[in-house]
């Protein structure tokens, strides 16, 4: 299977290619920034020249950086990135100059953890080694926003802490540390998993000891459901858990039961939680509610309907009665002013990072690594869908970001490091010397 | 686990399709009834409190102005001159939405949006691409002088009046009876709006549906310069034929026989059946003709397609498919002389007259004439297109003449609408309804040798008389329009040029 990367492009050639789609990145995300900055106040933006500057300054580091740390690496995962955080960059700056500008210092943030990660990890699988370090803090990092004291209610739900004058969402990086946990858990178990079943009578059924680690994630889901009503989150892990599990270990039964799992869960949550009951009520019918718990879901769909096939034209919608336009809703500001044109170009950025993160996958042959670059794409894939379908009204609507596009440090910091390591992943995938003699390969 | 990585590809695939479909019934399919749906208040608030320009007429009278308000729509949508105008403005309410002009120029009127889909000056692009509120103001091809004299005719009594210029396609005037004030659904009350909304519905008459371009009425013998103009393209020896003079014609494939207005006899050459609108002529050339002919001509001049007006939901007038008179051919006779199914709105038999007028050509009919902003430069001008070619310029002048023996022999239906000095083309139509009563009309246009203006007048469900009451009802109105036009110094629209 490796054969042909022996004779594949050389490594300069991937770079180069990446070094041309920032430069149509920057191209493009000024252009929009540019229409955005006319169609709101009716000319250019003051800083557009800084804004190009900075930007394309910012995606150069890192593709020097990578250049250096990771040459060998995928060249689309980068310039996609940037186009997204760009964009989203542009209509937060449409929405809040504010926000925009803490968006502006999140996202140089980001980079310099995408290149601290690069330095860091030089190996994918050293992660390997440090499961429980990332069980620990997974688990904790979900939790934190339950200690008193540090822990905020904002919207209904418990997601965020204070640090200092920071608000930080720790499942946004949970999300990560678990990732790698499960990947080296199930790498290592996978047999066991998939073999674990047990003769009852005439029926095979699962043997108790491989459901528990099943019982401990839907117990874990269900409590942040329960004690922090976030609902986006909790699906997001036991999505995550269960889709690694069974890439893992190929068996039906554990997507069957997981999916079982999780409509107990939910339908137990809406007996319980009169904040998860209002986000269904509004999303069966939201023209019920309209001027109560449906009021967002309708704003985002208008938004979403006036945009039509074109858009409105950037910034150009008022959007100022969308609450929540800059984090959760920012898919309806963003389809309604540039409209289905616009709005499908965003959804095949997400495939094609998602599509690139599932080929390392495939093509890494370290199975904890594997599991791993799978795990973090569908991470990505599933964390749009579900905003995506919850602002769209596909399915209900949950405090979720949109990755690399929603304002906020957290989310911005986590999607980055998530991009770190599949660029890694990739690089090490695609450096076929390394594997045959490591020490030939100087980074 | 490269199968289960593939198979994940294609389900978050799949979910992804599953947003992209989705993403089209909101954007596409569903839209239109998202965008108007009365939940969506923020977007309507948002409408209602833009800038809006005014309305203007072609001789400078404000049809329509904002005033600011004090409360928290911003502005109040007025009508300065009321019921005139209300069916071409039409009317802008937060309650019941907008209709006429406020609607088809509503992104104009607000400065969003280039009437013409790509902007072409540096403003156009710059509004374009901003929604800095560059409110426009709208001139009007429609004269408050013309319109005064159409309601004057009327004298409230049921009815349209449409002028139109044939070279362009303007509409210089359309008016109806009934039609209510504008300002009382503009009325930031909601339940005025309310209350005045339940009283205008209630009124008979359609009185939310212009009559002038949205109600079809029997044509009568108005059609018959359709008929007329089929016999010069699709045979024209009958043009030459001369045609008995009967009181009655007898019709195939029934006993029924076609009866002449008041028992009349007539007869004679095409000159002469034209002249005293004599039905069994016209019932027997129709029957010659053949149903293909004289649909295709119908359709060319502009039934069964809607006119291309700038105005909302303009009708299209009805002329019945020809397979439908293969087993009813005294059905024929009748749609020869622009009765059974046959039905026009004002503006449609306006446009027959303009394109007879125009050498054959009909102008697609359209009210705006120039965009200004505003620093009242004019920044868009309403360029004339043709709609049809009903004809040739060789039937147009034989139709003409006939059309100016209707007026000016002394035997004519529609000598009242002689000018003196001015050639005037015309034709009457007194339509039998089947109740007792007739639909008046009369189509015409003038100088017959340069036309300048084309008129059609209803007076629809009159009590029938003794007499060619389009001749003695209708005609009188369309004298006074064209003398009116005629005798002041047409202004000099833009779209002229």
């Amino acid at each position: 299977m490796s054969r042909d990367y022996l004779a594949g492009a050389p490594m300069p050639a991937r770079r180069r290619t990446e070094l041309g789609l920032i430069i149509l990145v920057v191209i493009l995300t000024g252009g929009l920034y540019a229409l955005a900055g006319f169609g709101k106040a009716g000319n250019l933006p003051a800083n557009i020249g800084p804004f190009l500057a900075v930007l394309f300054a910012l995606l150069v580091i890192a593709h020097l950086a990578m250049r250096r740390l990771a040459p060998n690496a995928d060249p689309i995962l980068l310039p996609v990135a940037g186009l997204l955080n760009g964009i989203g960059y542009v209509f937060i700056a449409r929405l809040s100059p504010h926000e925009a500008r803490l968006q502006a210092f999140w996202t140089f943030m980001g980079i310099a953890v995408f290149i601290g990660t690069l330095v860091v990890v030089r190996r994918a699988r050293y992660l390997e080694r440090f499961r429980y370090t990332f069980a620990f803090l997974g688990i904790g990092l979900l939790l934190l926003p339950l200690v008193p004291g540090i822990g905020e209610n904002i919207n209904g739900a418990r997601l965020w802490i204070h640090l200092g004058s920071f608000n930080f969402q720790p499942g946004e990086l949970a999300k990560l540390a678990l990732a790698v946990f499960f990947a080296s858990v199930m790498v290592e178990r996978a047999d066991l998993l998939s073999r674990g079943t047990r003769r009852f009578g005439r029926f095979l059924v699962l043997d108790p000891r491989y459901l528990a680690p099943m019982l401990v994630a839907w117990g874990l889901s269900l409590v942040i459901f329960l004690a922090e009503n976030d609902l986006g989150s909790s699906f997001l892990f036991f999505a995550l858990f269960i889709g690694m599990l069974w890439v893992a270990t190929g068996r039906m039964y554990y997507l069957g039961l997981g999916a079982g799992m999780f409509a107990v869960g939910a339908v137990l949550a809406l007996k319980v939680i009169g904040h998860a009951q209002s986000r269904v009520q509004s999303w069966l019918d939201p023209w019920a509610h309209a001027q109560t718990t449906g009021y967002q879901i309708l704003q985002g769909i208008f938004s979403i309907s006036g945009g039509g096939i074109w858009g409105v034209g950037p910034g150009q919608s008022s959007a100022s009665h969308i609450p929540e336009a800059s984090t959760d809703l920012i898919f309806a500001v963003i389809a309604g002013e540039i409209g289905l044109i616009g709005a499908t170009a965003v959804l095949i950025a997400y495939m094609l990072l998602v599509g690139t993160g599932l080929r390392v996958a495939i093509r890494c042959e370290n199975p904890f690594e594997k599991l791993l670059a799978a795990g973090l794409a569908l991470v990505v894939g599933v964390q749009t869908f579900v905003i995506v379908g919850g602002v769209t009204r596909l399915i209900p609507l949950t405090g979720i970001t949109l990755p690399f596009v929603s304002y906020g440090g957290s989310s911005l910091i986590a999607n980055y490091l998530l991009l770190a390591l599949l660029v890694r992943i990739s690089h090490d995938v695609e450096s076929p010397l390394a594997r045959v003699q490591p020490e030939l390969v100087t980074v | 686990m490269n199968r289960q990585i593939r198979l994940l590809g294609a389900g978050l695939m799949l979910l992804f399709v599953a947003l992209f479909v989705n993403l089209n019934y909101l954007q596409v399919v569903h839209a239109g009834s998202l965008n108007s749906n009365p939940l969506n208040g923020e977007a309507v608030v948002k409408e209602y409190t833009a800038q809006r320009g005014n309305i203007i007429s072609a001789d400078g009278v404000t049809l329509a102005t904002s005033v600011p308000s004090n409360d928290s729509f911003k502005y109040l949508r007025q009508y300065p001159t009321g019921a005139l105008f209300e069916q071409i403005t039409g009317y802008f309410s937060f309650t019941y939405g907008s209709d006429g002009a406020e609607r088809t120029y509503d992104k104009v009127l607000t400065g969003k949006k280039s009437p013409f889909k790509l902007p072409t000056s540096i403003e156009g692009l710059k509004n374009f691409l901003t929604n800095t509120n560059a409110s426009q103001s709208i001139t009007l091809t429609v004269l408050d002088k013309l319109q005064t004299v159409a309601r004057a005719g009327l004298a409230g009594r049921l009815g349209s009046v449409v002028a139109i210029e044939p070279k362009t396609g303007a509409v210089l005037a359309m008016y109806s009876n009934p039609t209510f004030d504008p300002n009382r659904l503009a009325t930031h009350s909601a339940a005025g709006a309310e209350a005045a909304y339940k009283a205008i519905s209630a009124t008979p008459g359609g009185i939310l549906d212009p009559p002038a371009y949205r109600q079809t009425w029997f044509p009568g013998s108005s059609f018959k310069i359709i008929t007329t103009s089929a016999l010069y393209d699709h045979d024209p020896i009958l043009t030459t034929q001369v045609q008995p003079r009967l009181a009655a014609l007898p019709l195939p494939q029934t006993t029924l026989e076609l009866h002449n207005f008041a028992g009349e006899v007539c007869g004679g050459n095409l000159m002469e059946l034209f002249t005293v609108s004599c039905d069994t002529g016209f019932g027997q050339l129709g029957l010659s003709l053949g149903a293909q002919n004289l649909y295709s001509e119908a359709n060319a001049f502009g039934f069964d397609q809607k006119p291309p007006l700038d105005l909302p939901f303009a009708a299209a007038s009805n002329f019945p498919a020809a397979s439908t008179f293969a087993q009813a051919l005294p059905t024929l006779a009748y749609s020869a002389i622009g009765q059974e199914d046959v039905q026009a709105t004002p503006l449609e038999m306006a446009l027959v007259g303009a394109g007879i007028a125009n050498g054959g050509v009909i102008m697609a009919p359209h009210i705006l004439d120039h965009v200004t902003n505003s620093q009242n430069q004019t920044v868009e001008t309403y360029t004339p297109t043709k709609w049809l070619t009903a004809t040739s310029p060789a039937t147009a002048a034989s139709v003409t003449s006939l059309m100016e023996s209707v007026v000016n022999s002394p035997n004519g239906t529609g000598t009242a609408a002689a000018i003196p000095g001015v050639t005037v083309a015309g034709k009457t139509g007194t339509a039998q309804t089947g109740t007792g009563r007739t639909d008046d009309w009369f189509v015409a246009f003038a100088p017959a040798q340069d036309p300048q203006i084309a008129v059609s007048v209803v007076l629809p469900d009159q009590p029938a008389g003794t007499e060619y009451q389009g001749g003695t009802l209708a005609a009188p109105i369309a004298k006074a329009m064209i003398q009116t036009y005629l005798s002041s110094q047409p202004p000099t629209l833009k779209s002229n040029g």
